[in-house]
């Protein structure tokens, strides 16, 4: 039987590199060994996209992209489509999961300084993944086609025709109509169903394949290459991939899918923190909700662009600092000039100046979901400086910063 | 003498106060999902009373009835009044364009209105009800101000008017608030007996709103129970792996 076996993939690999494919990425893919907590939240990460794909394509079967039906739709899936409520429930749970992973998963580069060369192309795929994640969140927030959907895709889309002279035609095509309508359902659909999802898997795609050419950082920022073993070549430092992390995250994933089951089975609502209430109402051209808040994972970004004052009656300056705050994540690689990769090795100021900036972040993201009023506004605006004064900090840093030495091999 | 027989119930309505900056605080409805007998008595005060206007439009007869374990023949005697086909959702006859001109706005439906306003909000509005006589139905409600709909249940609860009390505004002046209300006609049910009926609806309508809860909460418990032996399993088979790391 397995001689059998053997001559079968002896068959393929002769036509196909499937054993090479393997080795290369999982059973001779050289990990370092003193991965910890923080490393779990890329295969988590992955796991919610399975999850995403699997669940969507499920509820692609059963949903309606009509804006006289899309409503209906998806209260047919909760009540008459054999466990559609715990599609629609994993679905949404996971959406607000996959923000949740990222968001750390990215923290944790920023904490390893796993963005610093030679993986600089690895981060900027990373920023090109959140960046697709979040256009997907944004067309699929609307689809339930609730009150939230409509209005906050209206908020959105008008932020578009702030840009001067050609924003009111850019919405208008954006739309596909003078109102967001069934016209600017079909094609929100299509993007979240299949354009959105086909660039992000092809970036995720690219994001691993740049990570495993250059080998995976570390929390000691330790280049495991540079110290092989002088026969066999390995890193001293590396453990296969397989089976050593795929046996340790499986573990994250469990304890992983314990939060999510909880969720998903006890609170699938999050008390409105990942759906919305007022998303149980139909969506209505005609009422405009009292307070329209996005989804958690976009209110730090909201929180700056009601914080930049307009000029001259435009949004626009508010529109341009709150792109700049995902551009300047691109920049990251070149304005972090330390030659010291992870925190356990920086001075005190990065240390104090990074837990300042994740505690902004949440502090923003808080404020974004608050109705303004002049206080909020003003902790928003100094919320909003600190972000960017964060990375222009960073360029700076090095040049006074007492580093300490950092270790040759990576410590337990 | 009947008119001097005014029963307070402010204590009926503990701590309903008009905040300072507007909006009514909501009284508690503590409903119960696994409270089948309030359902029951809730689904039947629903297709009494509210199922005349409002549709229900996502729900189905025969899925209630089993839900809320009750036989289709008792489903079709007791709760199905514009219908005789069991599988059938809760529609109504009214018009969208009949509910315009009838009341201003036409009756929601109803099958997710918990959901969207929780069941707080829907036990606080449905015993808020006070007499206004500049309202088209001579009635108004706390929470719902100048809302159209009339006040159908006012022959279980009666009527009552609003108590108003002065209070400071910010700028110094005085500005009335409510306070609490007045039983003027008593109705079928006495106060306490009212807020339990409307607790029952209530519980249905939250029921109505997700109907698939009690079974997802069955099964969280398998799933949590399964992953935390799956947890167990492969906790030991990492450790077992990782013995020879160093």
């Amino acid at each position: 039987m397995s001689n059998m076996m053997t001559q079968v993939l002896g068959w393929v690999d002769d036509r196909f590199p499937l054993s090479k494919m393997w080795k290369e990425h999982l059973s001779e893919y050289y990990a370092p060994k003193n991965f910890n907590f923080w490393y779990f939240f890329g295969s988590l990460a992955i796991l919610v996209l399975a999850i995403q794909i699997v669940t969507g394509i499920f509820l692609t079967m059963n949903y309606k992209p009509d804006g006289a039906l899309a409503f209906a739709s998806v209260e047919y899936i909760m009540r008459d489509v054999d466990y559609g409520w715990l599609i629609r429930y994993m679905h949404s749970t996971g959406a607000s999961a996959f923000f949740v992973v990222v968001y750390l998963h990215m923290f944790r580069g920023l904490m390893y300084g796993s963005y610093k060369k030679p993986r600089e192309l690895i981060w900027i795929f990373g920023c090109l993944i959140y960046l697709a994640l979040m256009a997907e969140a944004f067309f699929g927030y609307l689809l339930p086609w609730g009150q939230m959907s409509y209005w906050g895709a209206q908020v959105i889309v008008n932020l578009f025709s702030a840009v001067p002279f050609i924003g009111e035609d850019l919405s208008l095509w954006i739309r596909g109509d003078f109102v967001v309508s069934d016209a600017t359902l079909n094609r929100f659909f299509a993007f979240h169903v299949i354009a959105v999802p086909l660039v992000l898997v092809g970036l995720v795609v690219a994001h691993i394949l740049a990570l495993h050419e250059v080998g995976s950082n570390n929390p000691d920022g330790v280049e495991i290459k540079k110290k092989k073993d002088p026969v066999t070549h390995i890193p001293l430092d590396g453990i296969p991939f397989h089976p050593y992390y795929t046996v340790k995250d499986i573990v994250g994933v469990v304890v992983f899918l314990m939060f999510f089951a909880a969720v998903v089975f006890f609170a699938p609502e999050m008390n409105g923190f990942f759906l919305e209430h007022p998303n149980f109402e139909p969506a209505d051209p005609m009422k405009t909700p009292e307070h329209i808040a996005p989804v958690w994972y976009f209110t730090p970004f909201y929180a700056m662009l009601r914080a930049v004052p307009s000029i001259a009656g435009s949004a626009f300056p508010g529109v341009v600092v709150m792109g700049a705050a995902v551009v300047i994540l691109f920049f990251l690689p070149w304005l972090d000039r330390s030659p010291v990769k992870s925190i356990r090795y920086r001075g005190l100021c990065f240390k104090v100046l990074l837990a300042l900036f994740a505690a902004d972040f949440i502090l923003l993201g808080f404020l974004g979901m608050k109705p303004s009023t002049d206080l909020f506004t003003l902790i928003a605006q100094l919320g909003t400086i600190y972000y960017f004064v964060f990375f222009i900090a960073l360029v700076f840093i090095p040049k006074f910063e007492k580093t300490k030495p950092v270790p040759e091999r990576v410590t337990q | 003498m009947r008119k001097l027989i005014i029963a307070f119930v402010f204590a009926a309505f503990p701590g309903l106060s008009l905040a300072a900056g507007g909006g009514v605080q909501l009284d508690k409805a503590n409903v119960d999902l696994s409270d089948t007998a309030s359902l029951q008595r809730g689904a039947q005060l629903f297709t009494n009373y509210c199922l005349s206007c409002h549709s229900a439009q996502f729900m189905r007869y025969n899925r209630m009835g089993r839900d809320l374990g009750l036989t289709d023949e008792q489903v079709q005697q007791n709760l199905m009044f514009t219908t005789d086909k069991i599988g059938d959702t809760m529609t109504v006859a009214m018009t969208a364009a009949d509910g315009k001109a009838w009341f201003g706005a036409p009756p929601p439906d109803l099958s997710v209105m918990a959901r969207a306003r929780g069941a707080d909000y829907l036990y606080t509005y449905l015993r808020t009800f006070y007499v206004d006589e500049k309202r088209p139905f001579g009635m108004n409600n706390a929470v719902f101000a100048d809302v159209g709909m009339p006040h159908v249940l006012w022959e279980l609860q009666g009527v009552q008017k609003a108590v108003y009390k002065s209070e400071k505004a910010a700028d110094g002046s005085d500005k009335q608030v409510l306070a609490g209300f007045e039983l003027v006609t008593p109705g079928k049910l006495t106060p306490a007996e009212y807020d339990e009926a409307v607790r029952d609806l209530v519980n249905f309508m939250v029921y109505l709103g997700e109907p698939a809860q009690l079974e997802r909460q069955r099964m969280g418990w398998w799933v949590l129970g399964f992953l935390a032996l799956f947890f167990v399993v492969a906790y030991l088979l990492k450790k077992e792996y990782w013995k020879d790391v160093h």
